[in-house]
C-alpha cells in the first residue's frame, strides 16, 4: 500500500483530468462544432484509443505462461460479442471465466 | 423504454465486483473501492489505477494516461442532451457522471429523456456501479485464497468497447495506426507501451488529419 500523501494527489489528479474532460467540450460546443480537426478526431480517436487499450491489456495478461490463456479468453471474448448479439456483460463474463478456467488448468 | 435502460445498465454490477475484488487482491483497503468511484468515476480508468496505484506510478504518468484513455469522453458532449437538465447542480451532476455506459444508453435510445429520467439514471448507474464494488470488497475478503485472472475483466472491457466502435470499415485506418503506435510503444519502451502508444497515436492523428488537407471535413 502506497503511502496516502501520493494516493490523494493520485486520485484527486485523475478525477480532476476525468471530470475536465467532460466538462470542457461543453462550455466550448459552438466553437469545437466548426472545427475540422475535432470533428476528425471524433471519428477517429474512439475506435484507436479503445483498440491500444485492449491490446495493451491484452498483452499484459498474456506474458510467459499465461499466453494461451489470455489468447484463448481474448478469442472467446470476441466471439461471443460478435455472435451473441453484443451483449457486452455477457461477452465480459465469458472471456474473464474463461482467463480463471484456464489459469486453474495450467 | 425506460425501465429498460435502467436493467441494461445493471451490467455495471457484476463488473463493478470484478473491480472491488482487484482493489483487495492488489493489498488496498476496502474503501478504496467506492472512493476511487466516487473521486475518478470512470470504470475503466478505475480498473488500471489499481495496478497504476499499488505499483506506485508517477503522478505525471497518471495524469497522462487518465487524460488519453478518458480522451473519448470529450467527444461526448456533441450529442448528449445536456440542455434538458435546467437545475445547476444536476446539470453539475449530469456531466461529472457522463460514463461510456451513460452515454451508450441515452445515444442508443434518443427519446423521451428528460431532466428527472436522465439523472435517475446516472444516480441509479452510479450507485450499481459503487455497490459492486463494495459487494466485491467483501466477497474478496471472505474468500480463502485470492482469484486469480480477475484482472481479464478489463481487458474484456476494453476488447467489448473496441468492438462497437469500430463497427465501420471507415473505422480501419485508426485500428490500423492503433497496432502500429503500439508496436512502437513495446518494442521502444517496454516498461510504458500503453503510455507511449497512446502518444504515438495521437500524434499520427494529427499528421492525419493535416495531411488530408482542410478542406473536406
Amino acid at each position: 500500500m502506497p503511502e496516502p500523501g501520493y494516493l490523494v494527489a493520485a486520485l484527486l489528479t485523475a478525477g480532476a483530468i476525468t471530470v475536465a474532460l467532460r466538462a470542457v467540450p461543453f462550455l466550448a460546443l459552438h466553437r469545437l462544432r466548426e472545427s475540422a480537426f475535432v470533428a476528425r478526431l471524433g471519428q477517429w480517436m474512439p475506435a484507436g484509443v479503445l483498440t491500444i487499450l485492449a491490446l495493451a491489456t491484452l498483452v499484459q495478461s498474456a506474458d510467459g505462461a499465461r499466453l494461451i490463456p489470455a489468447l484463448v479468453a481474448a478469442a472467446v471474448t470476441v466471439a461471443m460479442h460478435l455472435l451473441g448479439g453484443r451483449r457486452s456483460l455477457l461477452s465480459i463474463g465469458a472471456g474473464t471465466a474463461t482467463y480463471v478456467v484456464a489459469l486453474q488448468l495450467l | 423504454m425506460f425501465g429498460r435502460s435502467l436493467g441494461g445498465g445493471l451490467g455495471l454490477f457484476p463488473l463493478g465486483v470484478a473491480f472491488g475484488m482487484m482493489v483487495i487482491q492488489a493489498g488496498m483497503p476496502w474503501w478504496m473501492a467506492p472512493v476511487l468511484s466516487v473521486v475518478v468515476y470512470a470504470g475503466s480508468v478505475e480498473m488500471l489505477l489499481v495496478g497504476l496505484l499499488s505499483a506506485s506510478t508517477p503522478l505525471l504518468t497518471i495524469a497522462i494516461t487518465t487524460f488519453l484513455v478518458n480522451s473519448r469522453h470529450a467527444f461526448y458532449a456533441f450529442s448528449f442532451p445536456l440542455r434538458l437538465v435546467r437545475n445547476p447542480l444536476a446539470r453539475a451532476y449530469s456531466v461529472y457522471a457522463l460514463t461510456d455506459e451513460t452515454f451508450a444508453i441515452v445515444s442508443g435510445q434518443p427519446d423521451g429523456w428528460g431532466q428527472r429520467k436522465l439523472i435517475t439514471l446516472q444516480v441509479l448507474l452510479q450507485a450499481y456501479w459503487v455497490a459492486g464494488g463494495l459487494t466485491g470488497t467483501l466477497f474478496a475478503s471472505v474468500l480463502p485464497k485470492p482469484v486469480e485472472g480477475l484482472e481479464f475483466a478489463l481487458v474484456a472491457l476494453f476488447i467489448v468497447l473496441a468492438l462497437d466502435a469500430a463497427r465501420s470499415w471507415a473505422e480501419l485506418p485508426s485500428v490500423v495506426l492503433a497496432v502500429a503506435s503500439l508496436a512502437v510503444g513495446l518494442v521502444a519502451t517496454p516498461g510504458a507501451a500503453l503510455l507511449t502508444a497512446l502518444l504515438v497515436f495521437t500524434a499520427a492523428l494529427l499528421v492525419r488529419h493535416f495531411a488530408r488537407g482542410r478542406v473536406h471535413a
